[in-house]
């Protein structure tokens, strides 16, 4: 009785949809007419012929391949940084995390064009540092993709939190024992650090991924809609979005939706199955 | 000596992430052509940018932040209902395929939304919901942001069993037992999810994009991004001045239950 909500959302909303989605992808659909099952048409038809999906795959996997180690690096960093017993440590924390709350919304992609276009903030100010001859970051096909990687990179707040946590439960002991053995800064965190807390790396890795693979906001407000210039920025839920509600090609758009899935499981699975290498479970 | 270098290293990635959006707050108050010249104080302090935002998509700019709030307050309400009481029955109910239930709940953890997009807009199209709020609330009546769920869990598997136990004993139905004895004992779950359904549907921008055509329904997102689309880059001061207002109620639940989120994310993903 309890659950009657969550199972009628469950069936209702998630599992029936998805087996609709699963059917719709074997069909051609534009909405107005019923469903006309074609096999596997649709499928043939985005890898045999159609370029702009190999380019958003493309854009997809660069992004997430390139900003979503950077973001951890970056909040590994600063969570380390942060971890030595410094004063204020809440204070700091709590301004790195809030760019994490911010950077999905509408507003600060919006900022982001701005701060990257060819007047704008970051060519000010590297104008000032004397540089000249900047580009518009933006509508440049080589550089748009880098600024939406620096908008993910920016929100590492939350996965530092998370490291923060997670060092929070490394046994001091054990740093003060390799210490005491001569073990330098370096070799303590390579060889202390990262093996205790590879669980919470691991963790933190799948979260961001999943998150990364299905980034729409930034990429849609940041070129209008288009994923320009020439479809540099054209992720993969961008074309998603313009193939089902733009070209009402519902049969096509479910059968990308399904691969996306496909290709999240794959490398969900590829963590897992390469885990057993690299991360450590404590004995708890 | 480490300690201040660590210090200088915090400080001065710390503001080197804060100032892009100090700038835009410092921005909203400039003279327009200034943003494109001075990254710096503005010459003269204005609140043009505010007047000339605020009716810059057809309606008052209180028309949406309004639509924003029905629909954020009503998702809150909706996460909290049903969030906890599937919660409370994985965590403490037996009940048939409670194994195989659960799992799936995990499964949908990981599911990418773009899966269900298309057959959920013509579920609801068929309903006739489209360009109303429903589609954007009915799911968070039924539990449908795992997550919350999943935190809740976890976070009710943590409070001792004991209490149910004395509470049984003494005549309590599951029911109450829920309500009177786990449901106050929660409210570090509540607080988290509330705040963060409550941001994260305030930004949300996919599903409004859908859901909404007309004007007067549009929620905060999609009028940014009609301003952004009707004045292309000319009106950058008026459009940071309506991007701030935007971002002000988060920043506000930020400082106030910003203790409880760093804790909330801390502990899910840890346990």
């Amino acid at each position: 009785m309890f659950l009657l909500p969550w199972l009628i959302g469950m069936i209702g909303i998630t599992l029936g949809p998805m087996i609709a989605s699963l059917l719709l992808s074997f069909t051609d659909y534009n909405f107005l007419r019923a469903p006309e099952w074609v096999g596997i048409d649709n499928y043939a038809r985005i890898f045999a012929d159609d370029p702009r999906f190999l380019t958003s795959l493309g854009v997809t996997f660069t992004y997430v391949v390139v900003s979503v180690p950077l973001q951890l690096a970056f909040a590994l960093g600063i969570a380390v940084l942060l971890n030595q017993g410094l004063r204020g440590l809440a204070f700091y924390r709590s301004v790195y995390y809030l760019p994490s709350l911010l950077g999905t919304s509408v507003a600060i992609a919006i900022l982001w064009r701005q701060i990257f276009g060819a007047d704008g903030l970051f060519n000010q100010l590297l104008g000032l540092a004397g540089f000249e001859d900047l580009p518009n970051w933006i509508a440049t096909p080589e550089l748009a993709l880098g600024t939406l990687i620096t908008l993910n990179v920016w929100t590492f707040g939350s996965p530092m939190v998370i490291f923060l946590a997670g060092l929070r439960q490394v046994p001091s002991e054990l740093y003060e024992a390799a210490a005491v053995d001569g073990a330098g800064r370096w070799t303590r965190f390579a060889r202390i650090t990262i093996p205790m807390i590879s669980p919470v790396i691991f963790f933190n890795l799948i979260l961001q991924m999943i998150g990364a693979f299905q980034t729409f906001t930034q990429a849609y407000i940041v070129s209008g809609g288009s994923g320009g210039p020439v479809d540099s920025t054209l992720f993969y839920t961008l074309y998603l979005y313009q193939k089902a509600f733009r070209d009402f090609d519902m049969g096509y758009a479910s059968a990308m939706a399904w691969i996306l899935l496909l290709i999240i499981a794959l490398f969900t699975w590829l963590a897992f199955a390469t885990s057993n290498r690299w991360v450590h479970y404590g004995e708890d | 000596m480490k300690r201040v270098l660590a210090h200088v290293a915090i400080i001065a990635v710390g503001i080197g992430m804060i100032y892009p959006l100090l700038w835009m707050v410092v921005s909203s108050v400039k003279p327009n052509d200034e943003i494109f010249s001075n990254p710096g104080l503005p010459s003269a302090w204005t609140l043009d940018n505010y007047v000339v935002g605020w009716d810059a998509v057809g309606f008052p700019f209180l028309l949406f932040l309004g639509n924003s709030a029905l629909v954020a307050v009503i998702s809150v309400v909706g996460n909290l209902f049903s969030c906890t009481l599937a919660a409370y029955a994985f965590a403490r109910l037996e009940f048939r395929f409670k194994k195989l239930l659960f799992a799936a709940m995990l499964a949908t953890l990981m599911l990418p939304f773009q899966v269900i997009l298309v057959p959920q807009y013509i579920l609801f199209n068929n309903l006739g919901m489209v360009d109303t709020f429903l589609p954007l609330l009915i799911p968070k009546f039924l539990a449908v942001d795992t997550f919350f769920t999943f935190l809740m869990v976890q976070f009710i598997r943590g409070l001792p069993r004991t209490l149910d136990d004395a509470a049984a004993i003494d005549g309590c139905g599951p029911f109450t037992v829920f309500t009177r004895i786990l449901l106050p004992l929660m409210r570090p779950a509540l607080v988290v999810t509330a705040a963060f359904t409550f941001i994260w549907t305030w930004n949300d921008f996919l599903s409004p994009l859908l859901y909404l055509n007309s004007r007067e329904s549009y929620t905060v997102p999609l009028a940014l991004n009609a301003f952004l689309d009707s004045e292309g880059a000319s009106q950058w001061g008026p459009m940071f001045a309506m991007s701030c207002l935007s971002l002000l109620p988060v920043f506000l639940i930020f400082l106030f239950a910003q203790r409880h989120l760093v804790n909330g994310i801390a502990t899910s993903g840890l346990k």
